[in-house]
């Protein structure tokens, strides 16, 4: 017990000399970490809003089935995602003309097959409930369900919000996809995950609880911020 | 900024329901429903106990849902005439943006230019006493003023027929008081109004046709003052004096 205090306290400290000491390759993981989780929401977002609006919108056969798909998928194991991305992505699979196995090119792709389905299920929720309670004026107005979509994103812009946080809280925490399609390699795919995987394998203790410290922190910074933004505008609106 | 449009139901109306029916799995909730809605009255009261239909008649009438059985017909193609139809919730739905936004937003529907927009939407702000809070946000006006705003957004719309699905019935008296008024001024425009309501004081100083609902069927039909005066059903009579309930 006593020893497993003290490897925390010397992880606290470690983590304090790692950041105030501006340690170049510690910023690099750091830096190619919030990289990859930015690209991958940003990408998840851009596609899952829209069809998840759709999705919540539109009355087609096979939307349940879909609906019961992307559900499913947000609980993917993020090994078997990495599998598939690896093998798409392998010199023999189907995208392996584009080279970007081992690559950062690559975690992207895999955190985005893993938190699109995030953002599409919530944000089909999400826009149904809103439809549910604003149809019947949209459409008595003369709003058909495609006209809606960007209509009901506006409206339920803070409720996604937190749609797009889950993603990158998901995509940034994130170790078993990347690791295999990424190859935690030094100054080219290692985040902050894949490095505490590996110095934990090689038992240094001190330095993966310091990259997970700093990984809480940036979390929680992320999320401040956003809170912030939120509450702001929220009160500009009344 | 004065307005001079008109509205010219004439060309809309008669409304027609052929037999028309809703119906949720094997329950039938409103019809058959026979009856035709001609422009001459000017203002048609749907009354009824809770429960009786009157919802659905109004949706059914406007478009917002599909007879299940029968038909509803208007005088003209379906394509045009929803653009010359408006209505008003007993709830009323505004968008989380500013009061002013809310009502361009229905005019951009309508695929009018901005200069339009702005200037209907002014005039209609205008005449619902809001242009003190166009600029707020519409989430956070009162009751009152939200249903003012439902009323200038359908205002700005220049309808010929306004369907009004019991506008006052959760605000206070004020409130209904300053909602009637703008209805007042629908029908100085010549727009035809639709309208259920439970408040039988507000529907006798109204005035126009009533069409009295009770559980899904359209039981009686007459002129107010002689509905209110000589109920000719036992349950008119009924709801007339207060006691019919459901």
């Amino acid at each position: 017990m006593a020893s497993l205090v003290n490897e925390l306290v010397a992880a606290f400290w470690l983590a304090g000399d790692l950041l105030a000491g501006g340690d170049a390759q510690l910023y690099g993981i750091v830096v190619l970490s919030l990289q990859l989780s930015a690209g991958a929401v940003l990408v998840s977002t851009l596609l899952g809003l829209p069809f998840g609006a759709l999705l919540g919108l539109g009355r087609f056969p096979g939307r349940r089935v879909l609906i019961v798909i992307t559900n499913a998928f947000m609980g993917m194991p993020p090994v078997v995602v990495g599998l598939f991305v690896y093998l798409m992505l392998s010199r023999s699979g189907p995208l392996g003309e584009l080279g970007w196995l081992f690559r950062p090119e690559a975690m992207v792709v895999a955190q985005v097959v893993l938190i699109t389905p995030i953002v599409v299920a919530l944000s089909r929720q999400i826009v149904e409930d809103l439809w549910a309670q604003l149809g019947d004026q949209l459409r008595s107005l003369g709003c058909s369900p495609l006209r809606a979509v960007p209509t009901l994103l506006r409206e339920g812009r803070w409720s996604l919000l937190t749609v797009v946080l889950a993603g990158f809280g998901r995509s940034v925490s994130e170790v078993g996809a990347i690791i295999i399609v990424g190859g935690n390699i030094a100054h080219v795919t290692r985040t902050m995950t894949t490095a505490i995987a590996l110095e934990t394998s090689k038992g240094d203790l001190p330095l993966a609880l310091a990259l997970g410290l700093i990984l809480i922190l940036i979390a929680l910074l992320v999320n401040v911020a956003a809170d912030v933004v939120k509450t702001r505008a929220q009160r500009l609106e009344g | 900024m004065p307005s001079d449009w008109k509205a010219e139901p004439a060309g809309l109306l008669p409304l027609g329901f052929e037999a028309a029916c809703y119906a949720v799995g094997k329950r039938t909730l409103l019809g058959p429903i026979d009856c035709v809605l001609d422009s001459t009255p000017g203002v048609h009261l749907v009354l009824g106990p809770n429960g009786a239909g009157k919802s659905l008649f109004l949706r059914l009438a406007h478009g917002l849902l599909q007879p299940t059985g029968g038909q509803v017909r208007w005088a003209t193609e379906a394509a045009a005439c929803r653009q010359r139809q408006a209505m008003v919730f007993q709830h009323p739905v505004v968008l989380r943006r500013p009061v002013r936004a809310n009502v361009e937003y229905a005019l951009g529907l309508r695929g009018l230019a901005r200069a339009e927009r702005h200037r209907r939407s002014e005039e209609a702000l205008a005449r619902a006493g809001l242009t003190a809070l166009a600029a707020r946000m519409a989430p956070v006006l009162s009751g009152g003023e939200r249903q003012r705003l439902a009323l200038a957004r359908a205002w700005a719309l220049h309808p010929d027929v306004l369907f009004l699905d019991e506008p006052t019935a959760s605000l206070d008296p004020a409130a209904a008081a300053q909602v009637e008024a703008l209805i007042g001024d629908f029908r100085a425009r010549g727009t035809h109004i639709v309208m259920s309501t439970h408040d039988l004081a507000q529907a006798r100083r109204l005035g126009g046709e009533v069409l009295f609902f009770h559980r899904g069927r359209l039981l009686e039909r007459a002129p107010a003052a002689g509905f209110f005066a000589q109920p000719a059903t036992r349950e008119a009579a009924a709801y007339v004096r207060g006691e019919l309930f459901w």
